[in-house]
């Protein structure tokens, strides 16, 4: 069976730093990853070049068996078509730590902008699937809100909703509780579980460790740009194998 | 000084200044218009990484920027023909108000386009949706809005500058007052109600923007 992600020596550079130093990973249907590491480790970083939101100079990540972002043939490298990574971007979602709703539509509007534009969804289909996300998330009754009427939390449940709807097969998160006040994060956790729950593949960069232990099938530790350690939270958390990862864990906070 | 005011000559010619005004209502709307059109395109390109793109976009902000519009307006009138350009009065100043107000909408369309997220953009990208998706249904509606308040005063301006299209003998309001001054001699007459006309539809049109502004300003 192929791999729902494969990443295979990834390397990005920005200017002169590298910030991916070779990162290999493998990720089966219905996993969920979490990726912890310190500040600066090339987490966001990797998130970003699964869909291509950054540009990368080496390696390769395939979803579903397909190479994403660029064609390698005959051992030249170019990148695809614009056309081809929008495509290739509707496979996966993403959630981001600023929310980043279009703040001139509703919460449905939200939802429904990439089911009419990118799946050419009727509207009214479109509205219905946007009604029964927002549902999903807790926020039905406020559907025709504006983001900027909308607390933090219940943004980054619009914002979740809005990839979700999309159907993507694989969920990357970034931080998603980081820019919220302390009493919204569990209600934007709860939603991440219940994805969970229903089996959606996840990539989450977190700061939450308890989360990341409850949630997690696999977790993967970001040391400066590379894979530090990887494996079951129980066997991570408990008994970390590399010195810098309990050193990481002594410095982080379960709460 | 014992000069009476007589308005009766100015009121006998009245509908030839409103007539004036409804060209120079009309001058500054196709002009305006097509101005944004070229204001927009021109801001994409003043912050486009390619240079190709930007230089000549820059190029033409600095030229009209530092020209006055009275140069341009005769320049476009008498110097064009001779270049194997021939436009008519009226469609040569429409163009030339079309090109002059495109600069400043540039700078000013610019300005608001720097204003919007880049993660709003990069939350379009996520969900599929392509630059020109982006650009359409995000960005520009973004832009419109955070430029508006300082549209207004700039709209107004360039209305006002109509008003130069005398100088090619364009029948707009300036020219049609300026033809009753010389008939009627009733001078300060003429300039007073013209100058009030002016007034009247500027207020009205600074009016309508700020309805505008609030019509479009999002809820929160
Ligand atoms: N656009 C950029 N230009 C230049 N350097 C960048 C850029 N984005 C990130 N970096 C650098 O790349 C490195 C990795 O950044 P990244 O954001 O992936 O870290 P992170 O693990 O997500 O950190 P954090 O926990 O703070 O979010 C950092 O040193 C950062 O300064
Ligand atoms: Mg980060």
């Amino acid at each position: 069976m192929t791999n729902l992600l494969e990443i295979r020596d990834l390397h990005k550079r920005y200017g002169d730093v590298e910030v991916l130093k070779g990162v290999d990973c493998a990720m089966a249907q219905g996993d969920v990853i979490s990726i912890i590491g310190s500040s600066g480790s090339g987490k966001t970083t990797m998130l970003r070049c699964i869909n291509m939101l950054e540009d990368f100079e080496g390696g390769t990540i395939r979803i579903d068996g397909e190479e994403i972002g660029y064609d390698t043939a005959g051992g030249r490298r170019r990148r695809k078509k614009e056309k081809e990574i929008a495509r290739q971007r509707a496979m996966t979602g993403m959630a981001f730590q600023q929310f980043n709703l279009f703040p001139h539509m509703t919460a449905a509007h939200n939802v429904m902008l990439g089911l009419v534009k990118v799946k050419g969804m009727g509207r009214d289909e479109a509205r219905g699937l946007a009604e029964k996300w927002l549902d999903r998330v807790g926020l039905a009754e406020r559907r025709d809100r504006y983001p900027g009427q909308l607390s933090g939390g219940q943004q980054q449940r619009v914002a979740i909703a809005r990839a979700i709807a999309m159907n993507p097969k694989l969920m990357l998160f970034d931080e998603v509780t980081s820019a919220l006040d302390p009493e919204l994060v569990n209600e934007v956790l709860q939603v991440i579980k219940d994805l969970a729950a229903d089996g959606m593949s996840m990539l989450l960069v977190t700061h939450e460790m308890r989360f990341a232990y409850e949630v997690s099938t696999r977790v993967i530790f970001m040391n400066q740009g590379r894979i530090g350690e990887e494996g079951n939270p129980r066997e991570m958390f408990v008994k970390p194998q590399t010195e810098r990862l309990a050193e990481f864990l002594m410095n982080s906070t379960f709460n | 000084m014992g000069y009476t005011l007589n308005f009766s000559a100015v009121w006998r010619s009245f509908d030839l200044l409103l007539q004036g005004l409804a060209l120079s209502l009309g001058l500054a709307v196709m002009g305006i218009a097509i101005g944004c059109v070229i204001g927009l395109v021109t801001a994409f390109g003043l912050l486009s990484k390619n240079a190709l793109l930007r230089r000549p976009a820059q190029l033409y902000v600095t030229i009209i920027r530092n020209t006055p519009i009275l140069v341009l307006i005769l320049f476009a009138y008498f110097a064009l023909p001779q270049m194997g350009v021939r436009l008519g009065k009226i469609e040569s100043f429409v163009a030339t108000l079309a090109v002059y107000s495109g600069a400043y909408l540039a700078e000013i369309f610019r300005g608001g386009l720097l204003a919007v997220p880049r993660g709003l953009k990069e939350a379009g990208l996520a969900i599929g949706l392509r630059q020109s998706q982006i650009r359409n249904t995000i960005v520009i509606p973004l832009m419109l809005r955070n430029v508006l308040p300082s549209l207004s005063s700039t709209l107004i301006s360039l209305f006002k500058d109509t008003s130069l299209a005398a100088a090619i003998a364009v029948p707009e309001l300036t020219f049609e007052a300026r033809k009753i001054n010389v008939e009627s001699f009733r001078v300060i007459e003429t300039w007073i109600i013209t100058s009030l006309l002016y007034v009247a539809t500027c207020t009205v049109l600074a009016a309508l923007l700020r309805r505008l502004e609030k019509r479009m300003s999002i809820p929160r």
